[in-house]
């Protein structure tokens, strides 16, 4: 595989793992350079490629996949209470759990294709996150949602308020304290946490480009571009769809993983119906189909939700303290629409803009002002070409 | 007695014996209707190794209904369809496209978001993996012994110069050759072909016609469903008639010109 990637993979590869390892630096003129943003752009990335996996090359629209999220954190923060804080066994166990989860679900939605595919992952993410709050309590905890305690003093204590971890007991970790997550010591909070997830997020780059390169992605792209057709040149097009479902969901219950990993609590929340859509918005914002748009647009939409939801009055203020008070007032006013609470608006503008005027996303901006730079390149060159002409 | 065994008694002049040798398809009363109206009634009919066998007809005779029953598309309301021994009735179109048999569409059917290299490479990965394999790290660029087939059928088809081109900038004609290459890649035992030159230039359509009988020599089994005539009298080595569902006629060409049932129902007064 690795033989058969171009200079320009390899340049398209390195220049990402780079940015994303700089991003503690490159985003501070931003105000963006800290962990907690930090981490959630790169577990989001992490989501968004996988999602792309199914979305991007197969055009199968799934608005489910965030009861992944949810699987992957639910069984990280048990692995935490049973077996270890050590992050590895939670990373393979719910990226296995939400393999199997997505198996199953793929099974009976992609039956269907189209709006039909759609409306059954829909309605399994629902069922997921309605499963969380009522019959399942015992294992999510519900409304208060799944934490990790300290060790229980006996087995009397229930596991809700205190913890096994029989690996770190029989290895004979000593707490102290609030358990935190390690990986072999390392502690998986702030910086540290985020490298973590950036390098997760640079291998599961890798992994994508190695599939969409593949005879696999080009099976996946071909069921996108005309899937009756495939049947007739006699591939079996279900196994591939729900290979990509899997893979795609793997990658979520990742994200879903790191998620607890970084915050060791795991809400029903995460498989809430707009955590769904909200993976569906970070795809077609960067560029559905393209390797760096669904990271580009989870950056994008992180950054918006921690930055203009907590912008107030107060900064509007002083961001328009320039004009008359009657203008700045005015304007004040309409802004603070689209700030704080109200930051989906911002969101919600920025996405139809970006639909009508890009709809191959932000990725498709970038190709365009490119295409205008090599136009002009090409223009100066015939222009030198033609000076050196002798006329006729 | 059937039309089908009327004509096996009197076709051995062209080399074939009786019995029907190496027959490679074999429609066996095939019937099927769509809401009361009989697309295909008592259909039987039998296509020899190595042939290639035209079906004609007017418009709306069941000549598609017919080779969407063969690729799975449809399902007979009775009868069977056999090829090479198996059953194909039942069949998914993945399946019987595995056993051998090929398809080219009337209407181009391509991968529009694909390059013309990577149309051809997909049919013939297929041909080689089967149904599904599951190979995320194995690069298609790697692959260099189909890649340098597909570009040899490209070449045969004339595309070569658009190796690279989307298919969704290439005009109608060159997706119908397109197709054919997609046909040819899999090297199957039996190649059904809905018009393959329909929309073609004269040009093209000859062009098409030599590029067929060369796939000929290499000894193909061809069912052409066509209403040019000069396409149906260059290639077919026998013609089967339709005509409101049914086969009113099978014979070599010149038996098919001759014909009056045929020239009643289908030519009228033209004359072939």
């Amino acid at each position: 595989m690795l033989s058969t990637f171009t200079r320009n993979d390899w340049l398209l590869l390195i220049g990402f793992a780079i940015i994303i390892l700089v991003l503690p630096w490159a985003l501070q003129p931003i105000g963006a350079a800290y962990p907690d943003l930090l981490q959630k752009i790169a577990i989001f990335g992490i989501f968004a490629i996988g999602f792309n996996i199914l979305f991007g090359l197969t055009g199968y629209l799934s608005f489910g996949h965030a009861a992944f999220i949810g699987i992957g954190s639910y069984v990280s923060v048990w692995s935490f209470k049973l077996l270890t804080m050590n992050v590895l066994p939670a990373v393979i166990l719910s990226v296995g759990m939400a393999a199997v989860f997505a198996f199953l679900i793929g099974y009976v939605s992609l039956r269907r294709s189209g709006i039909y595919f759609s409306i059954l992952t829909l309605a399994f993410a629902q069922m997921s996150y309605n499963l969380a709050y009522s019959v399942l309590t015992p294992i999510t905890n519900g409304e208060t949602g799944l934490q990790v305690r300290a060790i229980r003093d006996s087995a009397a204590v229930s596991l809700r308020d205190g913890d096994v971890r029989l690996i770190d007991q029989a290895m004979g970790i000593q707490e102290i304290g609030v358990p935190i997550t390690n990986f072999f010591g390392m502690k998986m909070s702030g910086y540290p946490g985020f490298y973590f997830c950036a390098v997760l997020l640079i291998i599961c780059f890798f992994i994508a480009m190695c599939i969409t390169k593949s005879n696999f992605g080009m099976m996946l792209k071909a069921i996108k571009s005309n899937q009756n057709r495939l049947n007739y040149t006699g591939i079996h097009t279900r196994p591939y769809l729900i290979s990509a479902f899997v893979i795609s969901g793997m990658y979520a219950g990742l994200a879903g993983s790191l998620l607890a990993v970084t915050d060791p609590i795991a809400g029903a929340e995460r498989m809430q119906w707009t955590a769904s859509g909200e993976v569906v918005l970070m795809t077609i914002l960067g560029g559905a189909g393209t390797l760096v748009g669904p990271v580009l647009g989870a950056g994008l939409i992180k950054y918006a939700e921690q930055k203009v939801s907590s912008w107030n009055e107060g900064i509007l203020h002083q961001a328009f303290s320039g004009l008359p008070d009657g203008l700045q007032n005015f304007f004040v006013e309409f802004f603070s629409f689209f700030v704080g609470e109200g930051w989906h608006l911002t969101l919600g503008f920025l996405f139809m803009v970006i639909v009508i005027f890009l709809p191959g996303g932000l990725m498709e901006g970038a190709r365009r002002i490119a295409s205008i730079f090599r136009k002009q390149r090409t223009d100066k060159a015939d222009e030198a070409n033609a000076v050196g002409q002798p006329a006729e | 007695m059937s039309v089908a065994e009327n004509i096996r008694d009197d076709e051995d002049d062209r080399g074939f014996k009786s019995g029907i040798p190496d027959k490679v398809l074999h429609i066996d009363d095939v019937h099927k209707s769509f809401a009361g109206l009989h697309a295909l009634s008592d259909v039987d009919l039998d296509v020899r190794k190595g042939e290639t066998h035209a079906i004609i007809g007017p418009n709306g005779a069941g000549k598609s209904t017919l080779l969407n029953v063969c690729v799975g598309r449809l399902k007979p309301d009775r009868g069977a369809v056999i090829f090479d021994g198996d059953t194909l009735t039942g069949k998914s179109p993945h399946e019987i496209n595995q056993l051998g048999v090929a398809r080219v569409f009337q209407t181009p059917e391509v991968f529009l978001d694909l390059t013309v290299l990577e149309n051809v490479m997909v049919p013939a990965l297929s041909k080689r993996d089967g149904h599904f394999k599951l190979n995320p790290f194995k690069s298609f660029a790697g692959e260099k012994a189909i890649r340098q087939e597909a570009i040899d059928v490209i070449h045969s088809v004339g595309l070569h110069a658009q190796l690279n081109a989307p298919a969704t900038s290439m005009s109608r004609g060159d997706k119908r050759r397109l197709e054919l290459a997609m046909g040819l890649i899999q090297h199957p035992k039996l190649l059904l072909l809905d018009e393959p030159t329909a929309g073609m230039a004269r040009h093209d359509t000859n062009a098409t016609i030599d590029l067929l009988k060369k796939i000929k020599e290499g000894g193909m089994t061809k069912v052409i469903i066509e209403h040019d005539m000069h396409v149906v009298f260059s290639l077919a080595d026998r013609i089967s008639v339709l005509a409101g569902g049914r086969i009113i006629a099978q014979g070599t060409p010149d038996q098919i010109k001759n014909d009056p049932r045929v020239k009643e129902a289908y030519l009228g007064e033209e004359q072939v």
